[in-house]
């Protein structure tokens, strides 16, 4: 395989990640828009435990994504009170804050605005990144069938009424957004260890708002969703290479057509059942 | 009635605003009994709902569940004391199916919830899958359980929201005018289905307009007006009462 | 050096206020956050550039550019607002990204991604009040700034249609039965939006001497910040929340140093949404629940 091609799966593998990053917290009714800064503590973290502590590549990772893990629990407390936009923009503003932490702190250890160089010698293998979404794809297939799922999707249905027969809201809620930054604080540490090279400037808004793409174009109410638009969001460029500098603006059409033509995202819950795709029997109304 | 009261409300009031929705009211609720709460509309019975569940916390006075002080607890620990409710409005999941609402209602009762859906853990949730179909079959909603809720039929909608509540075995179930719009047919069946919860042990306390309903199944009737208590009794005395009559029809002048 | 500070934060303040403006109009009367604003603010910057290139004085190049913004909204309406009306409030945002990412596409194409500026407007004349400096185009650029805001808060109080929006914004039902054209009123919404937001392009364009397709990313964000800091769907409220969050940046930079910048406002938003989320002007909106 070519090392284009290997770039690209990884991408995508990273996508995927931060696609589910997003989707976690939005299982429970939750707009982050500001997981490229918890993205962007998991990549520092573990590029620092690395480089300069000497930690091996599992350790770094996995400290990397609970700090980011413990951080978004800690903005998940506050952010109980804010619904809708108000949230949003609390975790862009957010983002921007870590971003700009990462600019001008700790400068010494990771070079601040000019990129933290030389995470390492050798890229870690794709198997790394792929490795991790299948874990978490297993995780998350696991999750929507049980009953935390079931609390999950009550929440995002009806808080109020969830309430009242019982569902621990604030654990549900602040733990699903914890977990979203796990998951989104390991992404950016292989995305760190793949590149070995990473600056602030990567983290930035459009980040965030493009993996809130991925879910709300490929589909709100199953992991899948967010797989399917991180798929087409990475892939779908490369065969639309003849356009040249218009791909933005393809893109930027293909979404303000989607919303007019399929709002809710291109895998509808129905899809997730079985019987969505047996055709009907003789004599049976639609 | 001499036992501890299940549910106790002590001189409960609740202002909105400047607009006192329930004034000083007091009542007992004894374990085992189906209960009546009427009134004219906007006499506070819903309201009186909220505050049971904890939607709204109490201006002033006390609610206690066995003694227990519900005053101060958010609504998922009132829940699982083993409070449980319907809504005047349906009030169902959108994206989840019957047998969902079901399980989402006994969700609590489980204490093993990640691991719900794999093998080892099975026991439990076996028993709670039993639970589910028994509450399922009660309501006669066997049929359609694998069937979205919010697209069913309005009447069967309703049957839902009850079955949810009933899934968590609760010791109170409130209900907020469950045969509202029903026909006569699903009337009956869910008047069947209340007699036989009652045969569980369950305590009922239920909002209603439907006069044959409350008058038909209910033990003990409590009236509001303007969020006080008018007149309590059984069916037959609440029947002859004149103040009762006077809040519903008006007064002659 | 405080008063300097003061009226450069007044400055960039009132450029702030007028996107926020733009942001709130769109928000207060018809339930809807516009992202693509921040690129019509760079369009205006740019159509008013172009203008000015192809021979035509400023005081043409101005309302011109911003007759060509307010269309740039209208073609926003046509596809993000018109065909979205019943979809829940998330659809329609998701389709202005898009509106976003398009514009800056097609500009950057267009037009190409190198910074660029407008060239002198006025005779560089300097003037001194007191401890304050400032030039002649500044003056003029906050009288315009000014102007607009003024122009825009007649505009609501005292038009008719201004005070179709108000009622459209506090009740849609009321308003269709009074016989409130219900369409023009969105029409000329996302026109006035838009204009706004272009005549803002410019006067940033010219105050801060930057013009290119990336200009409108930060003021856009930062606008939809004053919007909530000063209260959502409130003009004046705007412009409090505007002038707060120029005011905030221009002393963090002056006093903490250019890093703190972003901290500062970043910080205030996050704060203020923590601590007072109706914003400075809003009211709490009772979150009676239906049960």
């Amino acid at each position: 395989m070519s090392s284009y091609q290997l770039d690209l799966l990884s991408n995508l593998g990273i996508n995927i990640l931060l696609a589910l990053s997003v989707y976690c917290p939005m299982a429970t009714g939750q707009l982050s828009v500001g997981n490229a800064g918890f993205m962007a503590i998991g990549a520092y973290v573990s590029a620092i435990l690395s480089v300069h502590v000497h930690l091996p590549l599992f350790p770094s990772l996995i400290i990397g994504g609970i700090v980011a893990g413990v951080i978004g629990a800690l903005v998940g407390f506050p952010a109980l009170r804010l619904k809708g936009i108000f949230l949003a923009m609390a975790t862009l503003g957010f983002g921007e804050i870590v971003r700009n932490f990462f600019m001008n702190f700790l400068t010494p250890m990771t070079g601040g605005a000019y990129g933290f160089r030389g995470i390492g010698n050798i890229p870690i293998s794709i198997s790394w990144i792929w490795g991790w979404v299948a874990f978490f794809l297993i995780f998350f297939y696991f999750l929507s069938r049980s009953r935390v799922g079931l609390a999950m999707m009550a929440t995002h249905d009806d808080e109020t009424v969830s309430e009242l027969i019982g569902v621990h809201i604030v654990l549900l809620k602040v733990g699903a957004f914890g977990l979203g930054a796990f998951i989104a604080g390991v992404a950016g540490g292989l995305y760190a260890h793949y590149y070995l090279y990473i600056e602030p400037e990567f983290f930035n808004v459009w980040e965030s708002i493009h993996m809130v793409l991925y879910v709300i174009m490929g589909g709100m109410l199953t992991f899948w969703g967010g797989v399917l638009g991180a798929g087409i969001f990475t892939v779908l460029p490369e065969f639309l290479r003849f356009l040249k500098d218009w791909r933005g603006a393809f893109f930027g059409m293909v979404i303000i057509a989607l919303m007019i033509a399929r709002p809710s995202g291109l895998i509808t819950k129905e899809m997730m059942r079985i019987s969505f795709w047996i055709p009907y029997r003789k004599g049976e109304r639609a | 009635m001499n036992q501890t009261p299940l549910l106790h409300l002590s001189r409960v009031s609740k202002a909105f605003g400047g607009l006192l929705a329930v004034n000083g009211l007091s009542l007992q609720v004894s374990q085992g009994y189906i209960y009546g709460l009427i009134g004219p509309n906007g006499a506070g019975k819903t309201t009186v709902f909220n505050l049971v569940t904890g939607v709204y916390p109490c201006t002033r006075g006390s609610i206690f569940l066995e003694g227990v002080d519900l005053t101060k607890l958010k609504p998922y620990r009132i829940a699982r004391l083993g409070i449980s409710r319907t809504f005047q409005t349906i009030r169902l999941f959108p994206n989840m199916t019957t047998r969902e609402h079901v399980l989402i209602g006994q969700n609590f009762l489980s204490r093993s919830q990640l691991g719900s859906i794999l093998p080892f853990w099975g026991t439990e949730e076996v028993t709670l899958e039993n639970h589910a179909e028994e509450a399922l079959r009660l309501l006669g909603l066997w049929e359609v359980r694998e069937r979205k809720a919010v697209i069913l039929p309005y009447g069967i909608q309703r049957k839902v929201e009850i079955a949810r509540a009933l899934a968590a075995r609760p010791k109170l179930l409130l209900l907020d005018e469950p045969t509202a719009g029903m026909n006569v047919r699903e009337t009956e069946d869910v008047l069947n289905a209340l007699s036989k919860i009652h045969d569980f042990g369950i305590t009922i306390l239920v909002i209603e307009h439907d006069m044959r309903v409350v008058m038909g199944i209910c033990d003990h009737i409590f009236v509001l007006n303007f969020g006080q208590m008018i007149a309590e009794g059984s069916p037959m005395e609440i029947r002859k009462d004149e103040q009762v009559l006077e809040a519903y029809l008006g007064r002659e002048e | 050096m405080f008063i300097q500070q003061l009226f450069n934060g007044i400055m960039l303040g009132s450029t702030y206020a007028l996107i926020a403006i733009a942001f709130t109009l769109l928000m207060g009367i018809l339930n809807m956050l516009n992202f693509a604003i921040g690129e019509v603010f760079m369009l205006g910057a740019i159509f008013g550039l172009t203008f000015v290139h192809l021979g035509l004085s400023f005081s043409i190049a101005l309302p011109l550019a911003m007759i060509c913004t307010g269309c740039a909204c209208l073609v926003i309406e046509r596809f993000s607002f018109r065909p979205l009306r019943s979809a829940p409030p998330l659809v329609p945002l998701l389709s202005t990204i898009g509106f976003s990412i398009l514009f800056q596409n097609i500009t950057v194409n267009l037009w190409g991604s190198e910074r660029s500026q407008f060239p002198q407007w006025m005779e560089p004349i300097n003037f001194s009040v007191g401890p304050i400096l400032f030039s002649l185009t500044q003056v003029v650029i906050l009288a315009l700034a000014v102007l607009l805001m003024v122009a825009l808060d007649f505009f609501i109080q005292r038009t008719r249609i201004g005070r179709g929006m108000r009622a459209v914004a506090e009740s849609l039902e009321t308003a269709c039965i009074l016989g409130v054209d219900f369409n023009l009123i969105i029409l000329m919404t996302f026109f006035v939006s838009g204009a706004l937001a272009g005549g803002a392009g410019i006067l940033f364009g010219i105050s801060f001497a930057i013009v290119s397709p990336f200009m409108g990313m930060e003021p856009g964000i930062k606008g939809i910040a004053a919007m909530i800091v000063g209260g959502m769907g409130n003009v004046r409220g705007a412009i409090v929340g505007g002038m707060f969050i120029g005011i905030i940046e221009v002393f963090s930079i002056a006093y903490l140093g250019s890093a703190a910048r972003d901290f500062a406002v970043y910080g205030l938003l996050f704060l203020a949404l923590l601590l007072r989320p109706q914003g400075i002007l809003g009211v709490i909106q009772p979150e009676k629940e239906r049960i």
